[in-house]
């Protein structure tokens, strides 16, 4: 029997571990978060049950009987708390995926597994642009506040802005309103014209994704009936407070984001959320070996193959494109990994489903594109590395003073990106300051900051205490 | 006189600036990005406690007296805004772990006072004042004053930013690929990926990939890549005050895996983490990661300091020691073709090494007087030369 690890319990692992069992492979899936869900079925523990989480997800049945049909199958093994902190490539080819599971703070247990099948569906971390003053307390990257929303019932304000770009600030704006925040601004970076050319162009191929667009314009509508002003071509491009947040500047922006002139205002406000895009989850992808593409999400074939042998990758590390999305491509890597072909019969709706949110998320992709002049509303002193304190000036100055056109020397010049976050957060941001600051579109050292050898922080103690080479779990099922 | 030198790493660096600084026309010409190789792989340590008495040990008490000198030179010239070089002269202090181990270290400490390095033996009792966090077990401690430590990359850029400053240029993205010759037989320059580089003198700077370069120049020599791995912590508070070795490759204590050893070093940096390191292991240039490896290193800090358990690894990288088989640098002119220096194989010392290495090729260009006998270094010497044929032309 084929014996898949899938990591990542999010839409795109959990479709991908049930279709797996469904085509009779044993199935192990490893979360590093406390509960399944991933970032869109973020939820109360079972302890304080709300009864409400239907309003609050979006296809919460779908969350529902996925788990019931893994929770309850001797075939499946569900292990939530576990991270993976380093994949190896061994000499035979195979992948040795290195595991770490209990409390992060305490001593953690290790083990490693050489599966036959590797399916990576990790995710991706929402981006936020530095804007000055987006250090204050009261500054939450739209991700972040929906997660309290969602998962904890918290609203970040009681006045909050949000702002950056994407259809993302849809349901953002959605669940601070029913935590109980008002939102007095959503801010859409990209121009109305853009939008319009991406969005409504070749309408026919929306055609499949229609309760994708019915539940943008359900959002849309929200904001009409809640009177939340909604403005494109507009953004936050300095957050001032002394203690937090108190209030924002928001200005027109150019087709390239650049702010205008003149057009700035001042917004009173006590919470503000941004979120430009998110960035995938690559570094277990990048340990195995796996190709990107261009647009350095990890590449896969139709079959959700990526280029290394056995190992397969679906949801947000290969494209954003929603949850939709994220559940058809898992169904068909899991489908495929055990052994069945995208011709298969119970597969065909998600293989449609696939080619249909495929092109809606290209449409995100083009129509909500940072904007290459956004660095323009910085300041010397805004802070870009926050794990290190590396600020917009320091970069500039480093990289004209070094001459460097290498990113790891730029680095370890700066700091930037050397910090607890490994670059998780600010690597692209820092990648995109470094290269505009050194004059290179690509840095001669060829190096990126999606490379993290080491995926999560482990204590030198259970470090030393890791399997051996030697020590493999053999099979993980019962 | 027109110097090319193949390689940005630190010796690459080292010698373009004291050669530009001299009056020659430098150009530095680098495959990839300046400090992209192993210089950007290591870590910062200027040692003289773990070498035998030797040449490379006299190398490296010279580099101990230059390191504070060009510190203080690349300083003053760049000003505060390049950021700093990170010169910390903090000593460094060796203990053994076993009673077995406590004999040969005071045997190698006292080898090396004998030919002059401070290697002050010390009792335990004020080793545990000098580091309260390193473990009570320890049974014997030499503290060596004179060990320093840089921070490399900044090293590197900081040399050839005052290089460029003295004239010099830098060809980054450009990888040399053969050999310019005249009419005699003379270097005349190297070709490259991006056209040819004209030069009365050539230097072979590539570090672990100088063999490969050689044999595009259409000679051998024997360089030889030797991984290491180290960790990096998280930010801490500072407990580890100077750099602290287990005398372990001292003493008998051998790894029982003859391809993988790993002696223990113990640092904190001026960022506030913290750098354990290191393996060895011959693995020609395969970068993959190997939890076995770094799982020997972490077992081993936590017999140094046993606090480190609870600290979080934040990352870890590897390089390629270029060595020699003999375990020398090779520092001068190749007997071969006329115009053609070698500077590399410095193993896991060549950021130390670099400045003087630097002074001896300058010395040996200009027909001056070097600072320390070259014989032992030149490449024709008898320990190198069963290594070395000529390439079949
Ligand atoms: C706050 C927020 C709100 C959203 N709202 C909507 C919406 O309204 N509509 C919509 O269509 N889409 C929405 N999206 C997008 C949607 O959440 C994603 O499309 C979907 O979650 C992607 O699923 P995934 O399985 O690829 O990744 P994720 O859901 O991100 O799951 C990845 C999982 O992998 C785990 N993981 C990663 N690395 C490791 C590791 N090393 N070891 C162990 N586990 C690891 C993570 O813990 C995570 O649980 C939203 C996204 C966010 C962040
Ligand atoms: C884990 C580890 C720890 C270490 N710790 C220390 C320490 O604490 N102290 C110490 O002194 N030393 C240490 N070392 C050793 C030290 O890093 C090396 O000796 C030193 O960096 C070598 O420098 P280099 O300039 O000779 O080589 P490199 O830094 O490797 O530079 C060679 C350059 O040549 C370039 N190149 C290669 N081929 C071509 C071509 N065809 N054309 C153009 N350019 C080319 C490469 O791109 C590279 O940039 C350590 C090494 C490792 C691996």
């Amino acid at each position: 029997m084929t014996d898949i690890l899938v990591i990542g319990a999010g839409p795109a692992g959990l479709a991908a571990a049930a279709a797996a069992r469904r085509r009779g492979a044993t199935v192990r899936v490893i979360d590093s978060a406390e509960r399944t869900g991933g970032q869109y079925w973020r939820h109360l523990p079972e302890s304080r049950p709300a009864g409400r989480e239907a309003v609050l997800h979006h296809q919460w049945n779908t969350y529902q009987s996925l788990r019931q049909a893994l929770e309850f199958d001797p075939g499946c093994t569900i292990d939530t708390e576990t991270q993976v902190w380093a994949v190896e490539r061994r000499a035979d080819g195979t992948l040795r995926v290195n595991l770490a599971s209990g409390d992060v703070d305490g001593t953690r247990a290790t083990e490693s597994v050489v599966p036959d099948r590797l399916i990576l569906a990790t995710g991706a971390h929402d981006r936020a642009l530095p804007v000055p003053g987006w250090t204050l307390p009261g500054v939450f990257t739209a991700g972040a506040a929906q997660a309290m929303a969602k998962g904890e019932r918290i609203a970040v304000g009681d006045r909050v802005v949000v702002a950056g770009s994407g259809p993302f600030l849809f349901p953002v704006t959605a669940s601070l309103g029913q935590a109980g925040a008002r939102v007095v601004g959503v801010f859409e970076a990209s121009r109305p014209s853009r939008m319009a050319r991406h969005w409504l162009a070749r309408p026919w191929e929306l055609a499949g994704a229609s309760h994708k667009v019915s539940e943008l314009a359900g959002y849309v509508a929200h904001h009409v009936r809640g009177r939340v002003p909604y403005r494109t071509g507009y953004g936050v491009v300095e957050i001032h407070g002394t203690a937090r947040v108190e209030a924002v500047t928001v200005a027109r922006l150019d087709a390239d984001w650049a702010p205008v002139l003149g057009t700035e205002r001042r917004i009173d406000c006590d919470a503000v959320c941004l979120g430009h895009g998110f960035t995938p989850r690559l570094e277990l992808a990048v340990a195995a070996g796996c190709e990107l593409t261009d647009e350095r999400f990890v590449r896969v074939d139709g079959e959700q193959r990526t280029s290394v042998d056995g190992v397969f990758a679906a949801g947000e590390i290969t494209a954003i494109g929603g949850v939709d999305l994220a559940l058809a491509e898992g169904e068909i890597a899991g489908w495929v990994a055990a052994g069945g072909s995208t011709a298969d019969a119970p597969v065909r709706s998600a293989r449609r489903a696939r080619d249909r949110f495929t092109r809606f998320a290209e449409r995100i992709a083009t129509a909500h594109r940072i904007g290459a002049s956004w660095s323009s509303w910085l300041q010397d002193d805004t802070i870009v590395c926050r794990c290190e304190e590396v600020d917009a000036g320091t970069l500039n100055r480093v990289a004209e003073s070094t001459a460097s056109v290498g990113l790891r020397s730029l680095k370890l010049t700066t700091r930037a990106g050397l910090g607890l976050c490994q670059g998780r957060i600010c690597g692209r941001t820092v990648e995109q300051l470094l290269a505009g600051a050194s004059g290179c579109t690509a840095f001669a050292d060829g190096t990126t900051t999606d490379r993290r050898p080491i995926a999560a922080p482990l204590r030198i103690g259970d470090l030393a205490r890791a399997p051996q080479s030697t020590e493999t779990s053999p099979h993980q099922i019962p | 006189m027109r110097v090319a030198i193949i390689g940005a790493g630190i010796t690459g660096a080292a010698c373009a600036r004291l050669l530009a600084r001299a009056g020659y026309d430098v150009t530095v010409v680098e495959r990839g990005a300046v400090a992209g190789g192993t210089s950007a792989s290591c870590e910062g340590n200027l040692l003289v406690s773990d070498k035998t008495p030797g040449p490379e040990l006299d190398l490296a008490v010279d580099a101990s007296v230059r390191w504070p000198l060009v510190a203080r030179e690349l300083h003053d010239e760049l000003g505060p805004g390049f950021p700093s070089i990170e010169f910390e002269p903090k000593g460094g202090l060796v203990v053994s772990m076993t009673p077995e181990g406590a004999e040969p270290l005071r045997a190698f400490a006292a080898s090396q006072r004998a030919v002059g390095i401070h290697a002050r033996e010390i009792a335990t009792d004020d080793a545990l004042e000098l580091e309260p966090h390193l473990s009570r077990e320890i049974t014997a401690a030499v503290h060596y004053p004179q060990d320093a430590q840089v921070q490399p990359v900044v090293a590197v850029e900081a040399l050839l930013a005052s290089a460029r400053r003295a004239g010099a240029r830098v060809m980054t993205s450009t990888e040399v690929v053969g050999s310019l010759h005249d009419a005699g037989g003379r270097m005349a320059g190297v070709s490259t990926s991006r056209g040819d580089v004209h030069a009365d003198l050539v230097v072979n700077a590539a570090g672990p990939w100088a063999g490969e370069v050689a044999g595009a120049l259409g000679l051998s020599l024997p360089v030889l890549p030797r991984r290491g791995m180290v960790l990096v912590t998280t930010r801490m508070p500072h407990r580890v005050f100077r750099k602290v070795y287990d005398a372990d490759y001292v003493g008998a204590t051998q790894s029982g895996d003859a391809d993988l050893q790993t002696s223990t070093v113990v640092e904190s940096t001026a960022a506030g983490t913290v750098l354990i390191g290191s393996s060895r292991q011959r693995v020609g240039f395969d970068d993959r990661l190997d939890v076995d490896v770094i799982r020997e290193i972490a077992t081993k800090s936590l017999r140094l300091f046993p606090f480190l358990e609870d600290m979080q690894v934040l990352r870890t990288y590897g390089g390629f020691r270029p060595y020699m088989p003999d375990h020398l640098p090779v520092i001068g002119a190749d007997p071969r073709v006329p115009g053609l220096y070698h500077v590399t194989g410095h193993e896991g010392a060549g950021i130390g090494l670099s400045v003087s290495s630097a002074e001896i090729l300058l010395a040996l260009m200009n027909g001056t007087t070097p600072p320390l006998d070259p014989a032992p270094f030149a490449i024709d010497r008898p320990t190198l030369t069963p290594h070395l044929q000529e390439v079949a032309s």
